[in-house]
């Protein structure tokens, strides 16, 4: 079983991404935009969760207004490195 | 009459419901003078009372608490900023919240609009005879300037002090003025009074908008000899005032006043001969207390003296540059400084509104993104200053012109500024954030805000 992958800061326009295996897929999206961009943010995360063919997997992402370029990279390097742990 | 007891004071006073009070928020956010006197006149069960502080801050808890408890029926400040604003949006008034702006509640208390019972008025220093500055003692703030109304026309007037001298030599409340005098432990705390040393900003994001800033200023041909001056103490702010100064300094040229709140770097002017007067309503930090000690072209003025729009005499009507800040920007070039884009009260007009309607050269800076939300609405949640006084916006990423300035707009034609519309500004913004789902306004009225000359421009909104 791997540990809980983090990645990011609680910084403003940063987000923080947690990972860790589940049974099922789980999003879970706390964001200060929540009104404006939670659909949005939303589809961001799944896309990029769709690409990396990953389903079993329980993603917490806490955004303090980052922008799509910043949630991309921090997901991507949060899956990187939940694969790598998981593999290894 | 003298007292060294709050007890034996507030039996002396008449108090009553409903009763009126005024505070001043020198202290800023350091005052203990406010909690400890609501505290004990709310212990005695008064209820319903209008508070007329110049500004909440987040120090500021028994307010709070009362708001909760349901003991205050108005609310009329310049500023909030706190704990205060979110009990506000969450419970509201019995009566109703009035955001004025420095010179209107200047206007409001010499014309009689905002009428105060008893003003409980934090002194850092007093004199034998009962004179008191804000120059001297544990507490020194400087500048008097926003109580200056209040010592004049509230009906009571209360000294409160922690520091008793002999003789005060330029005392700026006079003791003819005063009714009572009282002496306590610790009128505040220094740590939270001046705010340590205020610095230029270093991020790259904000010194850009600094030098575009700037550049605009240079290019708009208003940096002349006799130029007057206001800007902020923020990051920003004190860089384009550092560059500013640098080219008064570069040209050979000296500025008439700079008005406002004082920070080291004006009084830096002063002392290098830049600048002739400063006109202080508040300083912010200790050089510039020092120097309202020392330098006979460093000037205490009153609110009035400074903003109240009736007052031909107010030092803001000669006014050419004012650097300004937003929370939110609207196509109409409305700017908000009072909630956030969620309706949340995070601070207030203070002088915004006034020198920007008397200042020749209106300039608003601000990043175009915070934290994934664009600067420019179509409509602003609050209007604190009516686009009508707001001549450019100057963001990272391009300046915005008001159109209603054709004489600006035909001067940078042909600039090498990025010159561009407000609504390709934002178009810009949403580039990068995407476009937003539109928030809903809430339907609960919890207040107004106020021109300087007692005219309705917005509403607040509660949850």
């Amino acid at each position: 079983m791997a540990d809980i992958i983090t990645v990011g800061t609680l910084e403003s326009s940063d987000c923080m991404v947690s990972l860790k295996p589940s049974k099922t897929l789980e999003i879970k999206i706390d964001t200060i935009v929540h009104e404006a961009f939670y659909h949005h943010i939303k589809t961001v995360v799944e896309k990029i969760l769709n690409e990396a063919e990953l389903k079993n997997i329980h993603l917490s992402l806490t955004d303090k207004g980052a922008l799509d370029y910043t949630i991309k990279a921090r997901l991507k390097t949060a899956i990187e490195r939940f694969k790598e742990a998981n593999n290894g | 009459m003298r007292f060294k007891n709050l007890d034996a004071l507030l039996d002396a006073l008449s108090l009553h419901d409903q009763m009126s009070l005024s505070f001043h928020h020198h202290l800023r956010n350091g005052d203990a003078v406010l909690n400890l006197v609501l505290e004990a006149i709310l212990h005695r069960g008064y209820k319903d009372l209008n508070l007329y502080p110049s500004a909440i801050f987040p120090i500021h808890h028994t307010i709070e608490t009362a708001i909760k408890e349901g003991k205050i029926h108005n609310i009329t400040t310049n500023y909030i900023n706190g704990p205060v604003a979110l009990a506000l949006k969450e419970k509201g008034l019995k009566g109703t919240l009035k955001m004025q702006s420095h010179g209107g509640r200047a206007r409001a208390i010499i014309e009689d609009e905002n009428t105060i019972d008893i003003a409980f008025i934090a002194a850092p220093a007093v004199d034998e005879k009962g004179n008191a500055s804000g120059l001297e003692g544990p507490s020194a703030c400087g500048s008097l300037g926003y109580v200056i109304e209040d010592v004049k026309h509230a009906k009571t007037k209360v000294l409160i002090t922690d520091y008793t001298v002999s003789k005060l030599d330029n005392p700026q409340i006079s003791s003819s003025d005063i009714d009572y005098l009282l002496t306590v432990d610790s009128i505040g705390d220094a740590s939270g009074i001046m705010s340590g040393t205020l610095k230029p900003t270093n991020d790259p994001l904000n010194l850009k908008i600094a030098r575009l800033s700037q550049a605009f200023l240079q290019a708009s041909g208003m940096i002349q000899e006799n130029v007057s001056y206001q800007s902020g103490a923020g990051g920003t702010s004190l860089a384009i005032t550092k560059m500013f100064i640098e080219t008064l300094k570069n040209q050979g040229l000296t500025a008439s006043f700079f008005t406002g709140g004082i920070t080291a770097q004006h009084v830096q002017a002063l002392e290098a001969g830049l600048v002739k007067d400063l006109y202080d309503v508040q300083c912010f930090d200790l050089t510039a207390i020092e120097s309202l000690r020392k330098n006979k072209a460093h000037h205490a003025i009153s609110a009035s003296d400074y903003a109240n729009p009736n007052n031909t005499k107010r030092k803001i009507k000669d006014l050419d540059i004012v650097i300004l800040g937003a929370s939110e920007i609207d196509y109409a070039f409305n700017v908000n400084v009072t909630t956030d884009s969620y309706h949340t009260i995070i601070g207030g007009s203070g002088g915004h509104s006034d020198t920007a309607e008397d200042a020749k050269l209106t300039v608003v800076v601000s990043p175009l993104l915070k934290a994934r939300l664009s600067l420019i609405k179509k409509s602003v949640s609050a209007i604190t200053t009516p686009g009508e006084h707001i001549d450019v916006l100057i963001t990272e990423r391009g300046i915005a012109i008001n159109p209603k300035r054709q004489d600006l707009l035909k001067r940078f034609e042909n600039s090498p500024l990025p010159i561009m519309t407000i609504e390709a500004l934002q178009a810009l913004a949403y580039q990068f954030t995407g476009i937003p789902k539109p928030t809903v306004k809430p339907k609960k009225i919890i207040g107004t805000i106020e021109s300087r000359h007692g005219q309705k421009l917005d509403s607040l909104y509660g949850k």
